[in-house]
């Protein structure tokens, strides 16, 4: 583990073999705010040199703006500092950075001026920016323990349908390139669908936290597989089924695979079954091939993705354009970046939003964006070590499917628009212009944070035998047996109670983390 | 769950292995494709985006970029705007266009004018770290602006093309095309009014964006007889006042065709006379008789130490003058008209002057050019050009003879319309069959003094220009290369 870890790590391994209670000395951040300031400099560097390079000078509002931007994230470091003191301190800055860069590049498309760049608001990015910011710490400061969300497993479920089928209801939904993706109220356009994929997220954490036995364990071996019972293939076939029509009824691939990928993911992590994962691949790879067949706008997504460099293609309305001029945008850049205004990244349709990766690509260039794509790594694996981590089921559940949605987001948008995988309309986290993503996305940050903090808090533990010191914890971990089981990393059937009491020699801190690595596993 | 959490973050970790790896690939393996794709706008955005260096001639610009508010951000402007200048230079400077494409100079020195040379390479590395734009090399050009002048009024509004050259570097002094264009409509950024402005001119009458200097093959009529007697002294059988046949009449080997002379003039009552004056006053019959006794192989020979044969890189490329190749077909009479210039031979007028050209440098031909320095940003020089000898045309001794005959052309011959009082000029003049009642075309190449010669030059002009049916080389085109002469010589 990274030096990082030491700032609380040290004094819990002097703990080793005490029989005081750990000392709770709160972690100073320093490194968080420190590599906040890193990640604003840089942010608010390319904030101007977009506009030294445009206007050549820097406007009048450029230090309000900045400051601002730094007050806000400064804001957030206060408070997670006083309301998860033992969270991960590399997750902040590194989003602070996106959401930075991200805010550069659509000042920086909007300076031009051009047609294609209308869209562009920068403006109103950085709003909806701060909101996300004000959001994710409204979370923190209320949201005292993530456990909490357990509660409300199937309101987030009923929630998630209703965001879903929002779009489609007469009068408030919108399609937009095709799409019918949008809601519009009260003069905003929102995308309900960002906000659903975490209430899946809680609701898969919440279901599968409940029922993970029943889907791991019943139903026949066939093959080497474990296939489940029928009857507990109930909850799967409705996901399955609002993935598919989202897929048909809303045209959009991409949401329509985030979901069903969330929820692949989310049942392998709880179940530890293979073939729930090739069960999950092999419906959705069917119902994504009869879509391909039945439907024109899928099976022509398909044909931009094989032949985009077909004149036949390139030339179609609708076809494969927009993709092959991101390309373009992209190999201009090369290996190092025309620099921040000096690129065309303009003549990409939507360079702002669904194709911002290849307008940072063309000005930063692959240097740019590989740093680019570590800084989401980092939160990502961020996220899955605090999974890692945090001594309850759900909690564990919930924190890997959260870092698992952004990862796949990240997969979909920048393998479509490199033609790894085909294009759909799903936004870069963090970057993309977009108030729903941007606060949806601030809000996973802030439950990451939450369950971080958790998940790194050194616990008051019994030792030998006995109860803890009484912590708020114990009261919680009474009415949630799965964090006894989570703790033991056996299978529930094994009183984990008693499991602490016949192991004397197991102390408290190692089982909160005995080298820093191995968390509650066995 | 761990085991599980682990396999998921190893999952994930190839996930965006595989995204660097398609990111490296759009960005790194595949970026020379892409860039060069045709459909790649910004290929052309890039080039725009950039100041173009400007084309050169004597101290002015002649092809300059303006900072303008448009997309493109630069736009291309000739002679600063003046449509007269612009279409001086035009058959130089040929016009750099969104729309239309590139031609001429701006074509050939393209990666100098956008930057993107591997010569600029220091200056691209100083705008990289520096963070400035890459910025296009000046090109400075061999045309003498007061040449250029003389020979686009001498011309006057007859068709034709003047080409002027220093016989001893090959720098090209003047080339002149009538009639021109302004490239100034031609790289409007509009790609309406720029795709309007190209069909007219495609339309216009006289292919007026042909450089004809270089690009168009006229008969050479009787300057070809250069060749001819470069032939015959070289074969060291004939020396200038070597006796030839002259008849009145000659009629082609193996036909019944009568060949005669310009205006069915007796060359000489004995029906023989020397070379020199066979050439004085451009006996065809003799030059006919003289080809055949020499042979299609040693004038072809001869013709293509000239410089037949083979394109002129100045730095584009001239189209290849033709002398007929060896064959059946090549029979003896077609070699008796080929050596007066008519029949299946075809020269550029800067073909013609580079004859001139090689006789007035003691029988060396130099390699023509058109740029002379090109500079970077920095006005550093970045390359600069050094004559370059092609190859020996004929011997020092041959090349004085000829000029002992050229300048017997202009002192009392069919050039004396050039002659210029106190200088020595060696000239000869042509005036070529084209189809039966078209006038002729009318040549005169020349160069001056003939004892330190300065320029060489050819003048062709089409269809006997303003004197129509009545013109001779030596009425309409002598006076055009007097003129051009005394631009050089300062009289």
């Amino acid at each position: 583990m990274s030096a990082l870890e030491n700032v609380h790590g040290a004094p819990v391994e002097d703990e080793r073999g005490a029989t005081v209670a750990p000392r709770q000395r709160r972690p100073l951040r320093i490194a968080e705010l420190f590599l906040l300031c890193v990640a604003l400099t840089a942010g608010v560097g390319a904030f101007a040199l977009v506009h030294l390079s445009l206007d050549g000078a820097l406007p009048g509002s450029f230090w309000a703006q900045s400051l601002s931007l730094a007050a806000l994230a400064l804001g957030a470091h206060i408070v997670v500092r006083l309301r998860a003191p033992w969270a991960d301190q590399t997750i902040l800055p590194a989003v602070v950075l996106l959401n930075g860069l991200g805010l550069a590049m659509i000042q920086r498309i909007q300076l031009s001026g051009t047609p294609g760049a209308e869209g562009a608001n920068a403006a109103r990015n950085m709003q909806w920016s701060a909101l996300g910011i004000i959001l994710a710490c409204l979370v923190i400061w209320f949201l005292k323990d993530h456990r909490l969300l357990r509660r409300y497993t199937y309101t987030a479920m009923i929630v998630g349908l209703v965001l879903v089928a929002l779009p489609l209801v007469p009068g408030i939904g919108q399609r937009i390139n095709g799409a019918q993706i949008w809601i519009h109220v009260g003069g905003l356009s929102l995308q309900p669908a960002e906000f659903a994929k975490i209430a899946f997220a809680v609701f898969f954490a919440g279901y599968l936290v409940a029922n993970r036995d029943t889907l791991a364990l019943a139903g026949k071996k066939v093959l080497g597989l474990q296939l489940p019972r029928l009857r507990d293939l109930g909850p799967i076939l409705i996901v399955w089924g609002a993935s598919l029509a989202v897929l048909v009824f809303q045209r959009d691939l991409g949401t329509s695979l985030l979901f069903f990928g969330l929820f692949v993911a989310m049942l392998y992590l709880a179940t530890e079954r293979f073939s729930w994962v090739l069960i999950g691949l092999l419906m959705f790879g069917g119902g994504a091939f009869a879509a391909a067949q039945a439907f024109p706008h899928v099976g022509a997504r398909i044909d931009v993705w094989l032949h985009a460099f077909d004149p036949e293609i390139y030339n179609r309305r609708g076809g494969s354009g927009q993709v092959v001029s991101g390309l373009f945008g992209m190999a201009n850049g090369g290996l190092f970046g025309t620099g921040w205004g000096e690129g065309y990244p303009y003549l990409v349709p939507f360079s702002f939003s669904d194709f911002i990766y290849t307008s940072l690509g063309e000005e930063i260039g692959l240097t740019g964006l590989l740093a680019v794509l570590l800084l989401y790594l980092i939160v990502v694996e961020r996220g899955l070590r605090t999974a890692l981590g945090v001594r309850d089921g759900f909690g564990k559940l919930l924190a890997g499917g959260l870092a698992f949605v952004v990862a796949l987001q990240l997969f979909v948008v920048v393998g479509g628009v490199t033609r790894l995988i085909p294009l759909t309309g799903l936004t870069l986290p963090f970057m993309a212009q977009g108030g729903s993503s941007l606060l949806a996305n601030w809000i996973i940050v802030a439950l990451l944070l939450r369950i971080s903090d958790s998940a790194r808090r050194p616990s008051a533990l019994p030792v030998r035998g006995q109860v803890g010191p009484g912590r708020k914890a114990t009261g919680t971990r009474e009415e949630d047996g799965d964090d006894a089981y989570a703790r033991g990393g056996h299978e529930p059937d094994v009183e984990t109670g008693a499991r602490v009491v016949s192991r004397p020699g197991t102390t408290p801190t190692e089982i909160v983390r005995p080298h820093g690595d191995q968390g509650g596993d066995r | 769950m761990n085991t599980t959490l682990r396999r998921l973050a190893s999952v994930v970790m190839v996930m965006f292995l595989a995204l660097m790896v398609s990111t490296s690939w759009v960005q790194y393996v595949q970026a020379d494709k892409l860039n060069n794709d045709n459909r790649n706008v910004r290929k052309i955005y890039r080039e725009y985006g950039n100041a173009r260096g400007p084309i050169v001639v004597g101290d002015q610009p002649v092809a300059a970029s303006t900072p303008v508010d448009s997309p493109f951000g630069y736009q291309r402007v000739y002679a600063d705007g003046d449509p007269q200048r612009a279409q001086m230079y035009a058959p130089v400077t040929g016009f750099y266009s969104l729309v239309n494409g590139t031609t001429m100079i701006e074509r050939s020195e393209n990666s100098f004018l956008n930057g993107q040379a591997d010569a600029l390479w220091v200056s691209r590395l100083q705008n990289l770290l520096t963070g400035r734009k890459t910025e296009g090399s000046s090109v400075e050009l061999t045309i003498d602006p007061a040449v250029q002048q003389a020979a686009w009024d001498a011309l006057g509004d007859q068709r034709g093309a003047v080409v002027a050259v220093e016989p001893s570097t090959g720098k090209i002094l003047a080339m002149v095309s009538k009639p021109s264009y302004d490239p100034n409509v031609l790289a409007v950024h509009s790609t309406r009014e720029a795709g309007a402005a190209y069909q007219e001119l495609l339309n216009a009458d006289g292919n007026p964006m042909t450089n004809r200097a270089i690009s168009t093959h006229y008969p050479p009529g009787s300057t070809f007889k250069l060749v001819d007697a470069a032939a015959a002294l070289e074969s060291g059988t004939y020396q200038a006042d070597s006796s030839i046949p002259a008849p009145h009449r000659y009629t082609l080997p193996g036909t019944r065709t009568e060949l005669r002379n310009f205006g069915d003039e007796v060359c000489s009552p004995t029906d023989e006379m020397s070379l020199a004056d066979a050439l004085r006053i451009s006996c065809n019959t003799a030059f006919a008789d003289l080809g055949v006794q020499l042979g299609g192989d040693a004038i072809r020979e001869q013709a293509e130490k000239f410089g037949f044969g083979s394109r002129f890189e100045i730095p584009m490329s001239s189209a290849a003058s033709n002398y007929p190749a060896a064959g059946d077909a090549f029979t003896p009479d077609r070699v008796a008209l080929s050596a007066i210039g008519q029949g299946d031979v075809a020269t550029t007028p800067l073909q013609v002057a580079m004859i001139s050209a090689a006789i007035a440098n003691g029988g060396e031909l130099m390699q023509p050019y058109l740029v002379q320095t090109v500079r970077d940003p920095s006005l550093e020089v970045v390359q600069d050009a050094s004559p370059r000898k092609v190859r020996d045309a004929v011997s020092p001794s041959t090349a004085s003879a000829l000029t002992d005959m050229m300048v017997g052309v202009v002192r009392n011959g069919t050039g004396t319309a050039a002659q210029i009082p106190g200088v020595d000029v060696a000239g000869k003049s042509g005036t070529a069959q084209t189809a039966p009642n078209t006038p002729p075309h009318t040549w005169f190449t020349a160069f001056a003094p003939a004892q330190d010669p300065q320029v060489a030059v050819a003048v062709v002009v089409e269809n006997g220009g303003t004197l129509s049916n009545e013109a001779t080389g030596g009425r309409v085109a002598a006076p055009i290369a007097r003129a051009v002469i005394q631009a050089v010589l300062g009289r």
